[in-house]
């Protein structure tokens, strides 16, 4: 069973008390300060946007097939099959491929220690796994944020829209773009303005370095047998040159 | 000391090259001590630099001339690129040494540079990369060995090494194949980022394509600085011809290169006048102009134009790879970077350090088979070295 998190923009007033369970959560520093930055980064995991009277989260997608899990050289980001995409900071060397290939701009680096480490929100991995709903959801008064079964939540989310067609924009942020998130948005706008990235293509961004990747073995194969072929062929012939020559000079010294 | 009274032009590279060494000393210690944060323009929305952009990127295919050499020679057997491959060598190993070193100032946790090798994840463009650059540095050290051998004496390694040599050609062609054109492949998992100007699918081969042509104009420009530093004779006709093959290369490339713009229907952004339309356009710029130089016998009879055009295609190729890798992803990350002057000097004092080792080297080293090391070399030149190397 899958887990997801259904974020409703339309129910959403906010109160920015995801940001604050989130900040406590992580043990990371949270006052008005910090509430006034919209935007994540290494200290604030989640954040609410403003966007005119709508709100909207920004935070890990937890994609279906994560870019940055992909990317990883070292594989330090992992897709569970609960649903969030973990990060083990024991395995990062830090190259920042992860940060250049997400779609949607996420994770974070600590730019100012001096051994730093990608951060990102997990999904609430160790809470799910128990049971328990991520710390977003609990905080949450509206019911803005929910969490749940990925199909359940795709079908409330339709239901929602059905209900009130005229309250929605017609369409649920995250069921097919990059090939599907595990974390879901409804909006009353277009998904542009309330700043998520639009024009995602639908398939899953990994498949399209894969498609080269896969080809590695049948390069190496091809290369050694074709440059195999042509050592062979461009020094046969100096052999076979030496040999009539060697053959030529002892004609010589048999006429002699 | 006493040689630079009587040679200004040695002091004013002398000075420089301190200069240089000095600020990247400095960087490195703000690298190191104050982190990433204080020493770069990085942010979380750019995350990859001119460490990246220029050392490793640019770096990689600079040292291409090695393979590809190695390959005419050893494997196509055309002896008479022989007294080159020495010296293109000695700048891929080189190349990858100062590759490596670059990204021990990028990567956030340098001590882990080796967990690739250990933890793996085949679906990583980087972790292929890793693996490649590992081994084609050790395989590319097999190559240079000889080298070294040579100048000590020692037959007994210097015959195994022999004997081994075309199964390393070989592999050290396949991986730079792979890696060369897996340098591309980092880049076809940002659709949504890289300007479609440069995104493309064909990616790969294009980086390919132009590491070769890279490879090849980078042997003549260190020809020719050779032959003016050591004052040794400048092997033109081998460099004409090898111009010749340059022109045709490039001319391929760029009909790639234009071939899939058209394919992908976005020649029309070329009307439009943004930034990108104008550095794509010196990229082709100073990539067009010495495919033409090239093709006409004139050009590659006359050594300083034979120069000026592999100057060209140099300086084409970088636009080209810092294109990619930095103007193009600008727009699509909704910032603008430019590198911060620690990141700049560390950048040149790795070029710096490049050119004093490639120096030495050859200074010491039997790089240039013909001309073996008894022959005199001239009082400049040690002082050069002097001033470049110690
Ligand atoms: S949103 Fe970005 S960080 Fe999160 S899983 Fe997807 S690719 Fe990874
Ligand atoms: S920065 Fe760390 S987590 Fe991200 S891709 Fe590199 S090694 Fe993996």
């Amino acid at each position: 069973m899958a887990r997801a998190i259904l974020f409703d923009s339309t129910q959403c007033v906010g109160c920015k008390a995801c940001e604050e369970a989130c900040a406590t959560k992580w043990g990371n520093p949270y006052d008005e300060k910090v509430a006034a930055e919209e935007r994540v980064s290494s200290h604030k995991l989640t954040a609410v946007r403003t966007f005119g009277e709508h709100y909207s989260r920004k935070l890990c997608m937890h994609c279906l097939e994560p870019s940055c899990a992909s990317v990883c050289p070292v594989g330090a980001l992992e897709k569970t099959a609960l649903g969030p995409v973990v990060y083990d900071e024991s395995k990062c060397m830090g190259c920042r491929y992860c940060m250049v290939a997400c779609p949607f701009q996420v994770p974070s680096y600590e730019w100012d220690s001096r051994l730093p480490r990608v951060k990102k929100c997990d999904g609430c991995f160790e809470r799910q796994s128990k049971g328990q709903p991520t710390a977003c959801t609990e905080a949450c008064p509206t019911g803005a944020t929910i969490c749940g079964d990925r199909e359940e939540l795709i079908a409330e989310a339709r239901k929602r829209i059905a209900e009130n067609p005229g309250q929605y924009y017609n369409h649920i942020y995250g069921l097919e773009e990059v090939g599907g998130t595990s974390v879901l948005m409804l909006s009353a706008v277009p998904f542009e303005q309330i700043g998520m990235p639009g024009g995602l293509p639908k398939d899953a961004l990994p498949e399209r370095t894969w498609a080269v990747l896969s080809h590695i073995p049948d390069v190496a194969g091809l290369g050694a047998v074709l440059l195999g072929g042509v050592y062979w062929i461009t020094h046969r012939r100096d052999e076979v040159a030496k040999a009539e020559r060697a053959e030529a000079s002892k004609e010589k010294e048999n006429v002699r | 000391m006493t040689g630079t009274v009587r040679l200004p032009r040695i002091t004013f590279w002398r000075t420089v090259f301190w200069f240089i060494m000095a600020a990247a000393v400095y960087a490195t210690y703000v690298r190191f001590v104050d982190g990433l944060g204080s020493s770069t323009n990085l942010s979380d929305e750019f995350p990859w630099g001119i460490w990246i952009g220029f050392d490793v990127l640019c770096g990689v295919a600079l040292a291409a001339g090695g393979f590809t050499l190695a390959a005419t020679v050893h494997i196509f057997n055309i002896e008479k690129y022989k007294p080159i491959v020495r010296p293109a060598i000695l700048t891929a190993f080189l190349g990858y040494l100062l590759v490596v070193v670059a990204l021990m100032f990028d990567l956030g946790r340098p001590y882990r540079i080796w967990h690739p090798l250990i933890m793996w994840n085949p679906h990583s463009v980087m972790f292929e990369v890793g693996w490649c650059v590992t081994l084609y540095s050790t395989v590319l050290s097999l190559e240079f060995a000889p080298v070294v051998f040579e100048r000590f004496g020692w037959r007994t390694p210097l015959r195994y090494v022999k004997a081994i040599m075309i199964p390393l050609v070989i592999a050290g062609v396949i991986l730079s194949t792979l890696h060369q054109s897996s340098l591309g492949t980092l880049y076809l998992i940002l659709p949504t980022k890289l300007h479609a100007l440069w995104y493309s699918p064909m990616l790969p081969v294009m980086f390919f394509v132009s590491a070769i042509a890279l490879g090849l104009a980078m042997t003549i420009f260190e020809s020719w600085h050779s032959s003016r530093a050591f004052g040794r004779h400048l092997e033109l006709p081998l460099l004409s011809s090898l111009g010749r093959v340059l022109a045709v290369l490039m001319l391929f490339y760029l009909c790639l290169r234009f071939l899939d713009l058209g394919k992908r229907g976005v020649l029309n952004l070329l009307t439009v006048g943004s930034i990108e339309t104008y550095l794509f356009g010196l990229e082709i710029a100073l990539l067009l102009t010495p495919t033409f130089l090239l093709f006409w016998p004139r050009v590659r009879q006359s050594p300083l134009a034979l120069y000026l055009s592999a100057v060209m295609v140099v300086l084409g190729m970088i636009v080209n790879r810092l294109n990619v890798s930095i103007t193009g992803m600008e727009r699509g990350s909704g910032v603008s970077y430019i590198p911060a002057w620690t990141e700049v000097a560390v950048t040149l004092g790795i070029i710096a350090a490049g050119f004093a080792i490639f120096r030495l080297a050859v200074q010491h080293l039997p790089i240039f088979e013909e001309e073996e090391k008894d022959e005199p070399v001239s009082a400049p030149v040690y002082q050069m070295a002097g001033a470049l190397g110690d």
